[in-house]
């Protein structure tokens, strides 16, 4: 203990705003406490005697009721929803609900700054607060660890984290539960933080379950629509499965090592052997947690239903932070990937068949928001593909790519949506505000969001020199130079040379691109390009969202540009060559070697084919996506003739919900219903416990009645011959 | 002596018990009870006698008081069910059965 806090004194981030590291998550916790006290005061009061058409003032009744009809019947389309009533203290919201994100920025810049001038830093900076569990041999305290990676992640969080923040005051600021949104998005930031601070496996996991209550709140804001509701319920339902592994995980590892610390669990996991079966056991279990948060293959159903939530909620929680937590603990669990190829693969294949799996399905969606969602799995799947290859920074490198451009795609469609719905609530017109099929031309409206989500789908299709061509061609890369030399070509996997399992990854990875490409053009295609299929009475109310909304998305749109100079590889030395890969070096380098092997980073004529092959492929895919798809040829939502054949079968997303529906919810419905219901709780436990213990009792009971005659004679008897025979008993013993 | 104490002792309490056991009326059945007591009465007095002690003569006190209060309470009863009843038969008396 006392060698402890010396080693932390004599850490090179000891004196300096490292220490305050503590702060981090309480500044939006205490967010959260302002913003959820305030919610406890209702937006307006009920109107005397009559609470249904409970309006703030009675202008807005019929209003109300119009938004009321409007929101049943576009269903569960999401941010359908109108203002009642500006509630009363949104002003103090607007300004705590953003500010406590901006101060933790403020924060995690001067943690990194300092970190920046403390030159090579090798071990962690661990802040021990408290002992939170101790029993027996198991001693948890509740400590946070600064180091490259979690770095990283606490400045994607509070950067992005407050953009998105700033533009939910716009987005939201007419909607009743406007400080109650803002705090649980406070609280989702204070678990966030925690989980990717936590210097051990618990901490992680109050993290990783509190931004899941988050979620689930957040997915469920409009939660008067059932579907919303039973969103969220889904979400949280299908979270259980994969925080069951993660769950084991952290057994099996306690069990074996007797330490949950990841400085603890680093240094003596060798001891668990090289590519044992028990450290498989173990990073499999862990996957399924990454795959349950993550949204990867079979658990990632509940993403594209999360989309019920408002849009910003999606772009911070279910495209920039929460969902890449899997990817986080993976490049954290380092250490223990690189000591099982056989896991490390399963991450890799269960990354790319997602990738391809939800691309394909996002080709035919036409929800604008259900496309970024099957984008987001797909691009998760990307990450797990570099993760899984031992390419932490390749993998965490497109997290933070993705973050920016996929928060700019989300927001974007945030104000798409908001100016939708402003027109259609000005005509009074039911029509689904999220239905591509319902826009289209838009860039005459809205000529700055119309260029910002244009960078980010060349970002996200991987065209240079966008953010997101370094980040997918990191990783493309990383998986071919895996299949060519090191520890995972030359293991093998359910019986197939490593190396050939990788070499079609790398092609399903290009694969994936080419679609990546075209799903995402042909998003833009039908909600830019082409004449307006919004109506005519409405086109005169499309218009830009407010600057509160567009200035993040600015920055975004800049950060989507640039953010390839993050991470440059050696084949294109524009600028600093890989600062990325050099700043996560001290924490996942020793994987990655482990995993790469040791042959030096040459740059060869096969990587210029490579990148050269990417770059063809995303502009092939726009260009066959430009030439396939007319928007001019769309119809309207409610004109739409139902789709036929394998397209037929992508917009149903191959109806996994369906299957999922007749394989798992039905049977477990029908067994809980017909076993454990009938069978064992009205059978068993009702009938034969509870209704049986009181039959038996009141049996007795009549028994006992009926030698109560009431004849005295008989009581005398009874006495008589009780006393003989207790005379009897002392006499003959 | 005191052998013939004890057995006279033994017949009147079997004949209050076959008393007791036999007979409806509850006036006879509370005499019979008398008699029993009073047999218990006997013993002591012989027992008494034969210990040289006064423990015995002090128990008999007792019983014979006791006796006396439940007479007062058990004629009462006694009274006020015949009021009720006009019988004090105690066959036609089970108010209090099961």
């Amino acid at each position: 203990m006392l060698q402890d806090l010396a080693a932390v004194d004599t850490h090179a981030l000891a004196a300096t705003a490292a220490r305050y590291v503590g702060l981090l998550p309480l500044i939006p916790l205490a967010g959260f406490l302002v913003n959820g006290a305030l919610s406890l005061i209702p937006a307006y009061t009920p109107g005397p005697g009559d609470p249904s058409t409970a309006g703030h003032e009675h202008d807005h009744d019929a209003a109300q009721a119009h938004a009321m009809d409007h929101a049943e019947r576009s269903g569960a389309t999401g941010d359908d929803h109108h203002a009642i009533a500006r509630h009363p203290f949104a002003g103090v919201t607007s300004v705590i609900g953003p500010l406590v994100l901006v101060l933790s920025f403020a924060l995690a810049v001067a943690i990194w700054l300092a970190m920046a001038s403390a030159g090579e830093m090798n071990t962690p900076y661990v802040q021990h607060f408290f002992d939170w569990m101790v029993t027996g041999d198991l001693k948890i305290s509740w400590a946070f660890q600064v180091d490259q990676l979690s770095m990283i992640m606490v400045l994607v969080i509070t950067g992005v984290g407050t953009l998105i923040h700033i533009f939910s005051i716009g987005y939201m600021r007419d909607d009743p539960g406007y400080p109650r949104f803002f705090a649980y998005l406070n609280l989702f930031v204070a678990f966030m933080l925690v989980l990717v601070l936590g210097a051990s496996y618990p901490v992680l996991f109050v993290g990783w379950e509190g931004v899941g209550l988050c979620s689930y709140l957040l997915i469920g804001f409009w939660f008067s629509d059932k579907a919303n509701a039973d969103a969220g319920k889904k979400a949280f339902i299908v979270n259980r499965i994969g925080d069951f592994g993660f769950l084991i995980a952290m057994f099996l590892l306690f069990a074996n090592l007797g330490t949950l610390d990841f400085t603890g669990v680093a240094a003596s996991a060798s001891s668990l052997g090289y590519d044992s079966a028990l450290v498989t056991t173990i990073c499999l279990f862990f996957f399924l947690g990454c795959a349950g948060k993550s949204a990867q293959l079979p658990l990632y159903v509940w993403l594209p239903d999360a989309m019920a939530g408002p849009t910003p909620v999606s772009a911070l929680i279910h495209a920039a932070t929460m969902v890449t937590a899997g990817v986080y603990l993976i490049a954290r669990s380092g250490f223990l990937f690189a000591m099982s190829p056989t896991a490390c693969i399963t991450v890799a294949v269960v990354g790319t068949l997602t990738a391809l799996f939800a691309a394909t399905i996002g080709l035919k969606q036409w929800d604008i928001k259900k496309v970024l969602a099957y984008s987001t799995i797909s691009q998760l799947g990307y990450m797990f593909m570099g993760v899984g290859a031992g390419a932490y920074a390749a993998g965490m490198f497109h997290l933070v790519t993705h973050a920016f451009f996929k928060a700019l795609l989300f927001l974007g469609s945030g104000s798409v949506i908001f100016a939708m719905h402003r027109a259609y609530h000005h005509t009074g017109s039911h029509d689904d505000a999220q239905d591509m099929r319902n826009m289209g031309g838009l860039r005459k409206y809205m000529p700055v969001t119309f260029v910002l989500m244009w960078i980010a789908t060349l970002a996200i299709a991987g065209v240079p020199p966008f953010s997101g061509f370094f980040s997918k061609d990191g990783i493309l890369g990383a998986v071919f130079a895996r299949a060519q030399h090191g520890a995972l070509a030359e293991s093998t996997w359910l019986g197939m040379p490593g190396s050939a399992v990788l070499y079609v990854l790398y092609a399903l990875g290009l694969v994936t691109a080419f679609l990546t490409a075209i799903y995402m053009t042909r998003m833009m295609l039908y909600t830019f390009h082409g004449p307006n299929r919004t109506g005519e009475a409405e086109q005169a109310h499309l218009a830009e969202a407010p600057w509160s909304m567009t200035g993040p998305l600015v920055i975004l749109g800049v950060l989507s540009a640039a953010g390839g100079w993050l991470n440059l590889p050696a084949a294109l030395p524009l600028g600093p060559v890989g600062v990325l890969e050099k700043w996560l070096d001290p924490v996942v380098g020793a994987a990655t070697a482990a995993v790469a092997g040791t042959t030096g980073e040459e740059v060869t004529s096969t990587e210029y084919f490579l990148i050269g092959a990417a770059v063809l492929i995303a502009i092939v895919g726009i260009a066959f996506a430009v030439a396939r798809l007319k928007p001019a040829a769309l119809v309207r939502k409610r004109d739409a003739l139902p789709s036929h054949g394998f397209e037929h079968v992508l917009e149903e997303k191959y109806y996994v919900d369906e299957i999922y529906d007749d394989a798992v919810v039905k049977p477990i419905v029908a067994g809980s219903r017909n076993v454990l219901w009938t069978g064992i709780d009205r059978g068993i436990i009702d009938s034969l416990f509870v209704n049986g213990s009181a039959v038996l009792a009141r049996g007795f009971g009549w028994i006992g009645s009926q030698m109560q005659s009431g004849e005295t004679g008989a009581y005398a008897w009874a006495i008589a011959i009780g006393a003989l025979a207790v005379l009897g008993a002392f006499t003959f013993r | 002596m005191i052998s013939e104490a004890l057995f006279f002792s033994a017949v009147l309490f079997i004949i209050g018990v076959v008393g007791v056991l036999t007979r409806r009326n509850a006036i006879i059945i509370f005499m019979c009870v008398e008699l029993m007591l009073n047999a218990v009465n006997l013993s002591f007095i012989a027992l008494s006698r034969l210990h040289g002690s006064a423990n015995g003569q002090v128990f008999v006190l007792f019983v014979m008081t006791i006796a006396a209060a439940e007479a007062a309470v058990g004629l009462a009863i006694i009274i006020s069910i015949f009021r009720h009843h006009k019988s004090v038969d105690l066959r036609n008396i089970n108010l209090l059965k099961g």
